[in-house]
């Protein structure tokens, strides 16, 4: 039995735009342990974001409870938030979010800077071999508008990588990238999960999703359904399909 | 965050926008080259006060008519009993403590002689200027107690006034014509300078008290009286003396006040310093509102690049800065941009004073304690301006950050 990472209890968050409030999720529930592959699915509006927002602490719930390795993070301070965020939670976005003139290796190295407790004391290394993992080594002093959209994704991921977090948050990591790229991306979560990183990510494609261990659907800000994946499938071997496909058409 | 890494992050944001960054810098350079500038005339004037005034001549001390108390040291008409030639005299014979004395006569006029004329300071003094000015002669000679008597018709030669009439003459034995009363030139004076009053002492010329007030006036008031004590020490008695001398001199009885004012050096370079003391801070008073209106600039380009750099604000604290780290960043950026622009404005300075001082008869001084001044101003307006400006970025909300189009 893995250890249990995300317990989240009755869950809810309400927007108030002047007079008008947005139930954005309603009393959700979730368990997801050490090492597991959650891809988060549902239509446009039925809370997905807002889920994750919660989940890396980037905004508080309105109401229910959020254990994050066995932490209430209900009771904690402004700062406390910070340091969670920094330390046990990597945060990928659908629309990169790189510093724009700041090379790779620097937009990497960023979370280390906040690193208050000093978890990482060779931050350099760290960050090489965090762009090593997402197979960009040769690209590391590029700046971001030198590199391609699926090449901006990784050096966010190896980002989120960077400071050894508990779990890998990803809204939409794909949303702006075209299919084959969109693979690629999986690939590399696939293959952080295989050691051990355990990952939430959110996405519209059921053949993404695909790629995951297990599937939460949410409707209307509620989970409808929440089950495991029979046919799973590898990213990797995709990957080899569609080059076959591309040399066949060719 | 480290201070090593803060400082890079703000001065490589500083670098991304060159021309923006040097902009609103511009306001704290123009501002600290201007108050240091100012300051360093202030300042320069001021020494030049003291210099001057110390080279007025040791333990000197000048005999006003009039009182302080009636208003004004030179009013000399209606009631004011004004001096004549009898109370130098007065002075001469019963001051024990006084070492020289002379008259002073105004008569500033048209000169013409040797290439031309020109119009100048003329005194009417006595033999004994010389030594109360500590102001000798550079050739020829001074005039005498004789000439003094016999109304001689001589004169002695500021070097400004032999510059002008003889540039290439010896004016010694030539004529020059005061009021159109012909004077012989018997002396030239040492080159002295500027005077305490910003003037060319040099621009003057000397001659006999009695033939100014006879030939060239028509009558018989002095217009002040310079004296020196026989000693340093003994200045305050040989005040009191002078004193005594006057009152008995204008017959004023016990209970009636001073109708004249007497001032030693001391008493005079206080009120002039403290004069151009008083321009120094006003001169800097000018130049730090323009400081201010620089750190304004500041807040302004601040609030817009917080603005501008929501993002990144945003990114920044969804990877776990906290409050304070974006602060103290926008902070820093802030003072690093203002204490850069305080450096330059120094070297700007430099560069101004050194102009100055070269090109004009400017004689501006900076004292190293302006510079620490100026730049710990400059620093302490980037703290202020650039608080409100970098506590609105930190306060953001990371996903409202994010989400800022
Ligand atoms: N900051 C906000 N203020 C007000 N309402 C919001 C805010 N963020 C989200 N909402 C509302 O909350 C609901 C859920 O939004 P959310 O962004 O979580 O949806 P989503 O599932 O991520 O959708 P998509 O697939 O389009 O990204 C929507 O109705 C949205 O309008
Ligand atoms: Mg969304």
């Amino acid at each position: 039995m893995n250890k249990n990472i995300i317990n989240i209890f009755n869950l809810g968050k309400v927007y108030k735009i002047g007079e008008v409030e947005v139930h954005a999720l309603r009393s959700v529930s979730l368990s997801i342990d050490e090492g597991e592959f959650v891809a988060i699915m549902g239509a446009s509006g039925s809370g997905k974001s807002t889920l994750m927002n919660l989940l890396g602490c980037l905004d508080k719930p309105t109401t229910g409870e959020y254990y994050l390795d066995g932490v209430n993070t209900s009771k904690l301070t402004k700062n406390q938030y910070a340091d969670i965020r920094n330390q046990k939670i990597g945060f990928v976005f659908q629309g990169f979010n790189l510093l724009p003139r700041t090379t790779a290796l620097e937009n990497v190295e960023l979370p280390l800077m906040y690193d208050r407790i000093n978890k990482i004391k060779n931050p350099l290394e760290r960050a090489v071999e965090a762009l090593e993992r997402v197979g960009l080594k040769d690209r590391i002093h590029h700046m971001p508008n030198q590199l391609s959209g699926g090449q901006q994704q990784r050096v966010a991921i190896a980002r989120a990588l960077v400071n050894s977090p508990s779990i890998l948050l990803a809204d939409e990591p794909t949303g702006n990238l075209d299919s084959k790229t969109s693979v690629e991306v999986f690939s590399v979560f696939q293959k952080l999960n295989e050691e051990g990183i355990t990952i939430i990510l959110v996405t519209h494609e059921r053949d993404f999703a695909n790629f995951a261990k297990r599937i939460v659907e949410l409707r209307d800000g509620k989970i409808v359904r929440d089950y495991m994946i029979s046919k799973r499938l590898n990213a990797e071997e995709e990957l080899e399909k569609l080059k076959k496909e591309i040399v066949e058409e060719v | 965050m480290q201070l090593k890494n803060i400082l890079k992050v703000a001065w490589k944001s500083i670098l991304k926008s060159r021309m923006r960054s040097l902009l609103t810098a511009l306001g704290i350079i123009i501002g600290v080259a201007a108050v240091v500038v100012m300051v360093a005339i202030g300042d320069g004037a001021q020494k030049q006060v003291e210099d001057q005034i110390a080279s007025l001549g040791s333990n000197m001390i000048i005999i006003f008519p009039g009182s302080v108390n009636q208003g004004g040291v030179r009013g000399g008409f209606g009631s004011i009993n004004r001096f004549t030639l009898d109370d130098v005299q007065r002075i001469k014979d019963n001051a024990t403590l006084i070492k020289a004395v002379t008259p002073i006569v105004r008569a500033n006029s048209q000169v013409i002689g040797g290439t031309g004329n020109w119009f100048t300071q003329v005194l009417g003094v006595s033999p004994e200027y010389p030594e109360i000015r500590s102001w000798p002669v550079a050739s020829g000679e001074f005039f005498t107690e004789r000439d003094v008597i016999s109304r001689a018709k001589v004169c002695v030669l500021g070097q400004e006034v032999v510059n002008q009439l003889f540039p290439d003459d010896d004016p010694i034995g030539q004529q020059i014509r005061i009021r159109n009363v012909p004077f012989k030139v018997i002396g030239v004076l040492t080159e002295k300078g500027q005077s305490a009053m910003g003037t060319n002492s040099d621009d003057i010329i000397l001659a006999p008290a009695t033939t100014v007030l006879d030939r060239l006036l028509g009558g018989r008031y002095i217009s002040f009286i310079q004296a020196s004590a026989v000693s340093n020490d003994q200045i305050q008695q040989a005040q009191e003396q002078l004193r005594q001398i006057m009152r008995d001199a204008h017959k004023l009885t016990q209970g009636e006040e001073d109708d004249f004012t007497v001032r030693n050096q001391a008493d005079i370079s206080e009120a002039a310093t403290e004069t151009s003391r008083i321009l120094t801070i006003l001169l800097a008073s000018v130049a730090g509102v323009s400081l201010v209106v620089g750190g304004i600039g500041i807040m302004n380009i601040m609030l817009v690049s917080v603005t501008e750099r929501t993002r990144e604000i945003g990114i920044r604290l969804s990877i776990g800065a906290r409050a304070s780290d974006i602060l103290i960043q926008f902070l820093t950026e802030a003072t690093v941009l203002s204490l850069t622009g305080g450096l330059i404005g120094i070297l700007l300075s430099f560069a101004v004073t050194y102009i100055l001082n070269n090109y004009t008869g400017q004689a501006a001084l900076i004292r190293p304690e302006i510079i620490i001044m100026a730049v710990g101003f400059a620093g302490a307006i980037g703290i202020f301006f650039g608080f409100y400006p970098a506590r609105k970025a930190a306060n953001l909300n990371p996903i409202d950050a994010l989400r800022y189009e």
